[in-house]
């Protein structure tokens, strides 16, 4: 295979994406050069979603992630209550400390040399570390402790973390859309940081590269009725199918707002964004075929409309719609999917869900019972895209198919750039701004040798391509 | 378990029962394979739990941890029959792309052991070997165990009124799962 990048931040890449006709090159996705400089230019800077806080309620606890293709440790501390994440590889020779996926420990022992460390990663022990035929206490125990993250940070419950010391402020990585994450994390009564997670993690494996669902999947509108066409015959929907696919957006309450497909060509994130044009929420309509929910529901907007009687409900999130988090993360409503890549053509999928946490049982358990259903390897709508995703990759390998680009021109030209909001650009609904967006993006981490030349550090820049 | 399970029955009548259950699930294997999804769908009780969890690695001993719990948290499987049903319909649509061209699928089943008999109903375990071969060169193995109420019924001899699938997985290594176990 040829050597596409010559050196880091070559700027051969920009070749790839032919800005006025819309496309981009397949090689972005097939290519293992690119994949190996992707981990180390965009994975290794970027704000990367851990988990939830609920997932670690008591000290001690823990639970395993991911940060890309790198196991990460998730830990409260046992004296201070504080979230902390770790890189799971054993400071002395690298064996994970840790490989269960979730827990509650006082130490974490690796299994090879009995290097132990204390829940706030802290070096506490070795094996022969006093032995005087062998380290003597000479084990620097300041330098030799789990590898932390450079940056973290809980948002209203949602946890974030960089391996860049020199990465801006999480709210700053996310710009606009920090509102949205703000507002999925917020109860369906507008308790801020009012939701936990159902537990565990849903996993699995897809052969495909990372970029194709991640980059690809928020927004999307145009598959919807090809992809999703057999689902309506599963009635999985909250009211059991009581409702058509037709008739589902009439159940909609009228509440005046526009709506767009928005790229933010300097962040790389993207969405759908609601312009509300009055304060307050949208009625509740009934929705569950459970007993009891739709009661439950109805009654905590009531509440939630009076926290936004004078405020103008966020853009994206919940009502809004749904949103990704540059590079790998897309947030719909409670429903949160990331794409870790493992090689060029494999990533794994991991979901979460969230709910009210002071919902009442039925309630958690309709809409637990909706989200198994709906998503994931079992998810009746959620199985359809894997199939696209995956052969996606295989029919784009060959050395002939590799040449043809990718057409990425729904809505080119015809964005409005905001006036507000630096490098976001406005676009129809059905476009694929957010798409668009997502490679300017990518291109200026492939390209930046240091956060120095990336917006919002460097402010004066912008970093949109087409 | 060392100890003969709890089944009094006499030796005769264990035997016949035994025969029926091995037949019953064999059967079912059968209709899954030949793609007879809706004949499959009548083998289950109408008040069945379906519940196939998501296995954690756990420390040792903290086995109450090791399997998503049916009554909190988020499983592979975890509904009853009408959603069953529904994963039926979809497949029978014919443009449920996941499933379209549909799989080559093999459920080997064996293991079969008697766990209980209480009034109308036995309790029963066995193991499960399915294979997938799908479109080209598409390749999965599901392999488990399966715990299941079998209750007896005059149409077809039995009916699965609760099954419990144990898949031996941690992250799901298939993209998805388009069968029943």
């Amino acid at each position: 295979m040829a050597n596409l990048i010559v050196a880091r931040g070559d700027r051969s890449l920009r070749s790839l994406i032919d800005t006025d006709g819309g496309t981009v090159s397949r090689e972005l996705y097939v290519n293992e050069d690119i994949f190996e400089q992707e981990q180390e230019q965009i994975f290794n800077r970027c704000w990367l979603f851990l988990g939830h806080e609920s997932q670690v309620p008591n000290p001690g606890d823990f639970i395993v992630t991911r940060m890309g293709t790198e196991e990460v440790l998730v830990v409260r501390g046992r004296k201070d209550n504080q979230i902390r994440a770790f890189l799971n590889s054993c400071a002395h020779r690298g064996m994970k400390v840790c490989r269960y996926d979730q827990g509650n420990a006082l130490i974490f022992t690796c299994p090879f040399h009995a290097w132990t460390y204390d829940c706030n990663g802290s070096l506490v022990g070795a094996a022969y570390q006093y032995a005087p035929y062998a380290y003597d206490g000479g084990i620097d125990r300041e330098q030799w402790g789990l590898t932390p993250v450079a940056q973290f940070k809980n948002y209203y419950g949602s946890l974030w973390a960089t391996w860049d010391p020199k990465a801006p402020s999480f709210e700053d990585y996310v710009g606009p859309f920090a509102e949205g994450i703000r507002y999925d994390c917020e109860a369906s009564d507008g308790e801020e940081a009012g939701i936990e997670v159902f537990r565990p993690f849903q996993k699995w494996r897809l052969p495909t590269n990372w970029k194709v669902p991640a980059f690809s999947s928020s927004t999307d509108l145009t598959h919807a009725a090809m992809t999703h066409r057999s689902v309506n015959a599963a009635s999985i929907g909250p009211d059991r199918g009581t409702m058509s696919g037709g008739e589902r957006h009439k159940r909609r309450a009228p509440f005046p707002s526009d709506r767009f497909a928005v790229g933010d060509h300097n962040l790389g994130h993207g969405g759908n964004w609601t312009v509300y044009q009055q304060p307050g929420v949208p009625e509740y309509v009934d929705t569950w075929f459970e007993p009891g929910v739709d009661e439950y529901f109805r009654e905590a907007r009531e509440r939630k409309a009076m926290k936004y009687a004078d405020r103008i409900l966020p853009p994206h999130g919940h009502e809004g719609g749904h949103f990704c988090v540059f590079p790998n993360f897309i947030m719909d409503s409670w429903r949160w999917r990331w794409w870790h890549p493992h090689t060029v053509g494999v990533v794994e999928r991991w979901s979460l869900f969230g709910i009210d946490k002071n919902a009442p049982k039925p309630v958690k358990d309709a809409v637990r019972h909706y989200v198994m259903r709906y998503n994931g390897p079992t998810g009746a709508t959620e199985s359809d895209d894997m199939e696209n995703w995956n052969y996606v990759y295989s029919a784009s390998r060959g050395a002939r198919a590799r040449k043809r680009n990718y057409f990425f021109a729904n809505g080119l030209g015809r964005g409005i750039e905001s006036d507000q909001y630096p490098g976001v650009v406005f676009n129809g609904t059905h476009t694929e701004e957010a798409h668009r967006a997502r490679f300017s993006r990518w291109l200026a981490f492939m390209e930046a040798s240091s956060w120095d030349d990336l917006y919002p550090i460097n402010r004066a820049k912008s970093h949109r391509i087409w | 378990m060392t100890e003969r399970a709890n089944v009094s029955l006499d030796a005769m009548d264990r035997v016949v029962l035994l025969k029926d259950i091995e037949q019953f699930l064999y059967m079912e294997a059968l209709l899954l394979d030949e793609r007879r999804l809706t004949e499959w769908l009548d083998m289950l009780a109408e008040d069945i739990h379906y519940w196939m969890p998501i296995r954690r690695n756990v420390k040792f001993g903290d086995w109450d941890l090791e399997f998503s719990d049916p009554d909190s948290e988020i499983s592979y499987f975890d509904e009853g029959k009408d959603i069953l049903v529904g994963r039926v319909r979809q497949i029978n649509t014919g443009v449920h792309w996941a499933e379209e061209p549909v799989s080559r699928f093999e459920h080997i089943v064996s293991n079969i052991l008697l766990l209980e008999v209480n009034g109308d109903e036995a309790k029963v375990s066995s193991k499960f070997f399915c294979y997938q071969n799908r479109l080209q060169d598409e390749v999965n193995l599901f392999v488990g165990r399966r715990y299941d109420t079998l209750r007896s019924d005059p149409d077809t001899v039995f009916k699965i009124a609760k099954r419990d699938i144990i898949l031996d997985q941690n992250v799901l290594l298939p993209k998805v799962i388009n069968t029943f176990f």
